[in-house]
């Protein structure tokens, strides 16, 4: 409806009733917009106050603490090894990061640069295999990591999530962005493809790779089905398992689940405010059919 | 020809590290599942394995729970219209050219970025009935606007707040443990609770930036020469923009219902325990019962099956809905 706000902007008509009405619909638009953030706001603000308030006042109505107790964040640490958590969840978000990239890139160079038979429908059978649900696969894999004695250990957390379709169609997209004189100028230099791939198509598709190492990461980050079935002992739980334990074992402590929770997002929301650009352009980009 | 052939070389090279990882954890296990789900493999030794053909598919159809927990799945689906709704008018306010666009788009994706655990446990805090904020608020509300004594003087029993997370009524009246409804089960109960946190973590994520998008793509001269031709607002929107849109909707539309069918899973293990009486538990949840806490893994993985061909036949009876209404 307001798509036309937009255009009633692009072509100003002349007279004071139309600057009225346009300045109407700026300020009816910002109401809606502000009314909206306020809805996404309350609740985070809830966490931020409740996690600094004695336990007791988290459950009354009235917004701020009585007394600010900033202890709450350290009481966290001592229940439980929340830095441990902290620790896992980024080490081995990191290292499927690293390699889902590494990996992606070779195979939607390969989709996207080199020339061979049957190239396209190889790759649409491979896009299609994203709608394979994740719970069909998870059940073998889990049987295979028993099998394989890897259940309970990092190398089961990292390696099954390092390769995917999703990260071959992202860069792919950049990749069939570039023109193809390069390579074939580079070719002509005598350059062999893997020289290609990593000195002149890598340098060029740093924002595609930033942008799948974001979502990755992220991804990874909060993974939660595949940790929550292969991790048992403590030293392995990454944040949203510790996270899960902590409420079941302190679950009544609310304010200090709050605290944990804030410590929880705080890294996403710098990362989102950091890279907000690639996030952006990124889900716009994967939504593009190939 | 020589040339195509070393290419072809190098591509098996690049494709090799990804076409190996795809093999044993994706292709391989598919196949894998495929073949327990005609067995009763169970994790306990105790009981002999066996091939049982089509067994456990005729015991999933006769299995009540599994059909209350599809309906709960279809159920919690319910909010997709919405969300989607909700998304694009997001993205029409932010697609008109004001100051703090940024601002405001981050607030929006906010939730969507730091989705998870995290957040149920805070709307998990939020519901509770007797200390939650929610509550607080919709108690306040009815005492001060003296909500109950109008409704008494209209002839009606009293309104209270809902108990969320712990009540098992919903908006349709579905019984908890029979495929029926019931003007006793009217009301707001845990199923509407996950509906609504899924809404807010939706709303401003990931569809209404393909919105934002699919908007910017729209050409100016159109709008503009809608609006010559004296069409109002909602004409034009009707007219053009909608249109304009629809293969943004369409890709919306499909991977909502992909994400929705096999959705669910942490919500019930973080909040619920896919409770109360099995109210919030959603098929993708009874898999993982059936397979990591009952260990029965053949039937788990007929229902995994299940739910994938599910998935399937939906997106493609969406694809050819789709590319009718978008003239491919």
């Amino acid at each position: 409806m307001s798509a036309i706000g937009k255009v009633a902007e692009r072509k100003p008509q002349a007279g004071p009733s139309s600057w009225w009405y346009r300045r109407g619909r700026f300020t009816a638009s910002h109401i809606a917009l502000t009314i909206m953030a306020a809805t996404m706001l309350v609740p985070f603000s809830w966490m931020v106050l409740a996690s600094f308030k004695p336990l007791q006042e988290v459950e009354q109505f009235n917004p701020f603490p009585s007394v600010w107790r900033f202890d709450n964040y350290l009481r966290v640490f001592e229940q439980v090894p929340f830095a441990r958590y902290y620790f896992n969840s980024i080490f081995v978000a990191a290292w499927v990061t690293f390699l889902q990239c590494l990996t992606s890139a070779m195979a939607a160079y390969a989709f996207a640069r080199l020339r061979w038979r049957g190239r396209d429908i190889v790759f649409r059978l491979y896009l299609a295999t994203l709608m394979i649900p994740g719970v069909v696969v998870m059940i073998p894999n889990y049987t295979v990591m028993v099998k394989l004695h890897l259940l309970d250990s990092y190398v089961g957390l990292v390696v099954p999530a390092a390769f995917g379709a999703f990260g071959t169609f992202l860069l792919r997209q950049f990749m069939l962005t570039i023109p193809p004189s390069l390579d074939e100028a580079a070719e002509i230099d005598g350059a062999t493809p893997w020289q290609i791939f990593w000195d002149v198509i890598m340098p060029l598709c740093r924002a595609g790779l930033v942008t799948l190492a974001i979502f990755t990461f992220l991804g990874n980050y909060g993974s939660f089905f595949w940790p929550l079935i292969l991790v048992k002992s403590e030293h392995l739980r990454t944040l949203p398992i510790g996270m899960l334990y902590f409420d079941s074992v302190y679950g009544r402590q609310t304010n200090l689940i709050m605290a944990a929770s804030v410590m929880n997002i705080v890294p996403l929301i710098i990362l989102f405010v950091a890279a907000q650009r690639h996030i952006v352009r990124g889900v716009q980009l994967g939504a593009i059919k190939g | 020809m020589k040339a195509r052939r070393h290419e072809f070389r190098a591509a098996l090279g690049f494709l090799l590290p990804n076409f190996v990882g795809f093999g044993v954890f994706t292709a391989g296990p598919v196949l894998f599942s495929l073949a327990i789900s005609i067995s009763n493999w169970h994790l306990h030794r105790t009981i002999p394995f066996r091939w049982i053909a089509l067994g456990n598919f005729l015991e999933l159809f006769v299995d009540k729970d599994f059909w209350l927990y599809s309906m709960n799945t279809v159920y919690l689906m319910l909010g997709m219209p919405v969300a989607i709704a909700g998304s694009l008018f997001l993205a029409i306010l932010l697609s008109q050219r004001l100051r703090g666009i940024v601002v405001y788009r981050t607030l929006f994706y906010l939730p969507t970025f730091t989705s998870g655990v995290a957040l149920m446990l805070l709307w998990k805090a939020l519901y509770n009935p007797e200390f939650g904020a929610l509550n607080a608020a919709i108690n306040w509300c009815i005492d001060t606007f003296r909500v109950n004594e109008v409704v008494r003087a209209l002839g009606g029993a009293g309104v209270s707040a809902p108990t969320w997370l712990l009540s098992t009524k919903n908006l349709v009246g579905l019984e908890a443990e029979e495929v029926r409804s019931s003007a006793a089960q009217w009301g707001m109960g845990a199923r509407d609770a996950l509906i609504i946190m899924g809404i807010w973590i939706a709303i401003g994520g990931n569809n209404m930036l393909l919105y934002l998008a699919g908007l910017s793509n729209i050409p100016p001269e159109l709008t503009e020469a809608a609006q010559l031709d004296g069409a109002g607002k909602w004409a034009v929107f009707r007219n053009v923009t909608w249109p304009q849109l629809a293969p943004t909707t369409f890709f919306i539309v499909v991977m909502s219902f992909i994400g929705g069918l096999q959705g669910g899973f942490e919500q019930a293990r973080v909040m619920t325990q896919g409770g109360p009486a099995g109210t919030t538990t959603t098929v993708a949840y009874y898999i993982y019962t059936k397979a990591f806490e009952e260990l029965m893994v053949g039937y788990a993985a007929a229902i995994s099956w299940l739910l994938f061909t599910a998935i399937f036949v939906i997106t493609m009876v969406n694809w050819r809905l789709g590319s009718k209404e978008l003239n491919y």
